[in-house]
């Protein structure tokens, strides 16, 4: 055990401050572990959410020291022995109370995106999928909706862009659906005029606070961007679209 | 319990939480480009020693036009067009980097990678994650002034053929004279050709076009069809872009210091044809 310092931000939505607590740290705690102590001896009203205790839920996204992280998959011993640990909640949401933000925001905008539209079955009844062809989509199943990415998303978090862009957990939403072999349903132009692709400048900060390690701006962002250039900004690929006129591109 | 009034965070430029060196990156990789940027432009408008046979420098290639009488220059039977025009302004130097740089610069400022760290380093938009990036009023992104970006895969067709040009210099870095054999220049050459192929076959573009547009890769006969394996080795140099965008960048820039060094008689180029 080792007593150490955390300035954790109190308040709600009309403002607050941060307070300061000493904790006894035990061998092996991560971040949560710290906050359900001052809960449970110093600070009985301190809200936090979380669930799993396992960064699976998603739930106990927070910021500290300045990172967006997942509180429960932080541990105590990746800071310096005297460093004073600053636990914010995130910045790009509403706060409701102390470490608590509502993202309601986030399921709003996954309601604005088509669902999966598989085509009609084969005659057998049957759909059928190869391995290689639903692996692209299978990486952002990975998704535990923490809204790291969100939250550090420039667009939404200093931009205040969010009538115009829906974010990089819903870019990856969107590529999913796009690249599956089954879906029939064509996206590529509300990704551009609605979901707003283009506000995405491909600075990777998604890629790197995803707990999950999704390569989102490769693997999702860039590629949907390419294929908004392939409808819209390649003359060359226009006129194949035109000719051919496949239902997707 | 001690208490300071405050904000959960701050709106102001560049304000953060983070306790890490977040400042370095961008600051290193904005300080290395402009490293790059500023020998290039000289390198560019020496207009001469760019030249020691076999070897030509990548950063003068293809030679469109020669003025044969600047010291360090290629053979005037290399030009695509002959002997550089009389009516070519004064104030601008008679060199060949001029008409050709246009090609690979345009497909490195495009570049995905590049635009990642020049909108960070150059534009704070944002500088570093969690960093608060520069206030806009109405921030624009891609869109609007930036929808040029888009260019890119055309960028990319031209920087496929300068890989082929640059590896005809190769061939040719083996003949001196008619000769064949091989000189430090001649691996110098070759490994910048390696490089910039890395960088080049790794653009996310290309992984687009050839494999990446499908949303299938077998629907068609349940076969895995050639796009697939295409797109998994540009894939697996995709994973690596910024490597070799930096290995190769920091690679031309030395195969034309070792030409121009070798040209000015400055080093001595050990090779087996012993002259
Ligand atoms: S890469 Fe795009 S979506 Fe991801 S954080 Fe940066 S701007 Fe946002
Ligand atoms: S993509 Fe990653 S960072 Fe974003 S919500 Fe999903 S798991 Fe969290
Ligand atoms: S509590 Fe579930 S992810 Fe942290
Ligand atoms: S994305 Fe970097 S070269 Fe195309």
């Amino acid at each position: 055990m080792a007593e150490r310092t955390f300035r954790v931000w109190r308040g709600d939505k009309t403002g607050g401050k941060f307070a300061e607590y000493k904790v006894d740290v035990g061998k092996g705690w991560v971040v949560l572990d710290v906050i359900h102590r001052i809960q449970a001896t110093q600070a009985s009203d301190l809200a936090c959410r979380w669930n799993c205790k396992a960064g699976k839920c998603g739930s106990c996204s927070m910021e500290i020291n300045g990172k967006p992280r997942l509180s429960c998959l932080t541990r105590m011993n990746s800071f310096k022995e005297d460093e004073v640990v600053t636990i914010q909640p995130l910045k790009t949401f509403p706060i409701m109370k102390d470490l608590v933000t509502d993202v309601s925001w986030n399921y709003t905008q996954n309601k604005r995106i088509a669902p999966f539209k598989p085509g009609p079955r084969p005659k057998d009844g049957q759909y059928r999928m190869y391995q290689r062809d639903v692996e692209r989509s299978q990486e952002f199943r990975k998704c535990i909706e923490c809204y790291l990415c969100q939250n550090v998303c420039h667009v939404l978090r200093d931009q205040d862009k969010k009538d115009k862009f829906v974010g990089p957990r819903f870019m990856i939403r969107l590529a999913s659906l796009e690249m599956h072999p089954l879906d029939t349903e064509d996206r590529i132009e509300k990704v551009m005029n609605e979901y707003g692709s283009g506000l995405c400048n491909i600075t990777k900060c998604c890629t790197d606070v995803c707990p999950e390690h999704i390569h989102i701006t490769d693997n999702a962002i860039i590629p949907l961007k390419e294929r908004v250039v392939d409808r819209f900004f390649d003359p060359i690929a226009i006129i194949l679209h035109k000719i051919f006129g496949k239902k997707k591109s | 319990m001690k208490e300071t009034q405050t904000q959960a965070h701050s709106t102001n430029f560049a304000s953060t939480n983070r306790t890490d060196l977040w400042w370095i990156e961008p600051m290193a990789t904005g300080f290395g480009f402009l490293c790059f940027v500023v020998y290039t432009t000289w390198a560019m408008f020496q207009a001469g020693y760019y030249y020691a046979a076999p070897y030509l420098s990548p950063l003068y290639s293809p030679t469109l036009m020669i003025d044969p009488t600047a010291a360090g220059s290629a053979p005037l039977g290399t030009a695509w067009f002959g002997a550089w025009p009389g009516w070519w302004p004064k104030f601008l130097p008679p060199s060949p980097a001029m008409l050709v740089l246009i090609g690979p610069l345009s497909f490195r400022l495009t570049c995905y990678y590049y635009r990642k760290f020049y909108y960070r380093s150059f534009f704070a938009t944002p500088p570093a994650c969690a960093v608060t990036a520069l206030p806009q009023k109405d921030y624009k992104g891609e869109t609007h002034l930036l929808l040029f970006q888009n260019i890119h895969r055309y960028c990319l067709y031209i920087a496929i053929v300068y890989i082929l040009i640059l590896t005809c210099d190769v061939f040719r870095a083996f003949f001196k004279d008619g000769q064949f054999g091989v000189g430090v220049g001649t691996v110098v050459l070759y490994i910048n050709v390696l490089l910039l192929s890395k960088y080049t076959f790794g653009c996310h573009a290309l992984r687009h076009l050839l494999g990446g547009r499908t949303d299938c890769f077998s629907c068609a006969n349940g076969k895995e069809h050639l796009g697939y394996s295409l797109w998994q080795k540009v894939t697996h140099l995709n994973e690596n872009h910024m490597f070799w965008a930096w290995v190769s960048m920091i690679w031309v820039g030395f195969t034309d210091l070792y030409v121009r060094m070798v040209s000015m008689g400055i080093w001595h180029d050990f090779n087996t044809w012993r002259h």
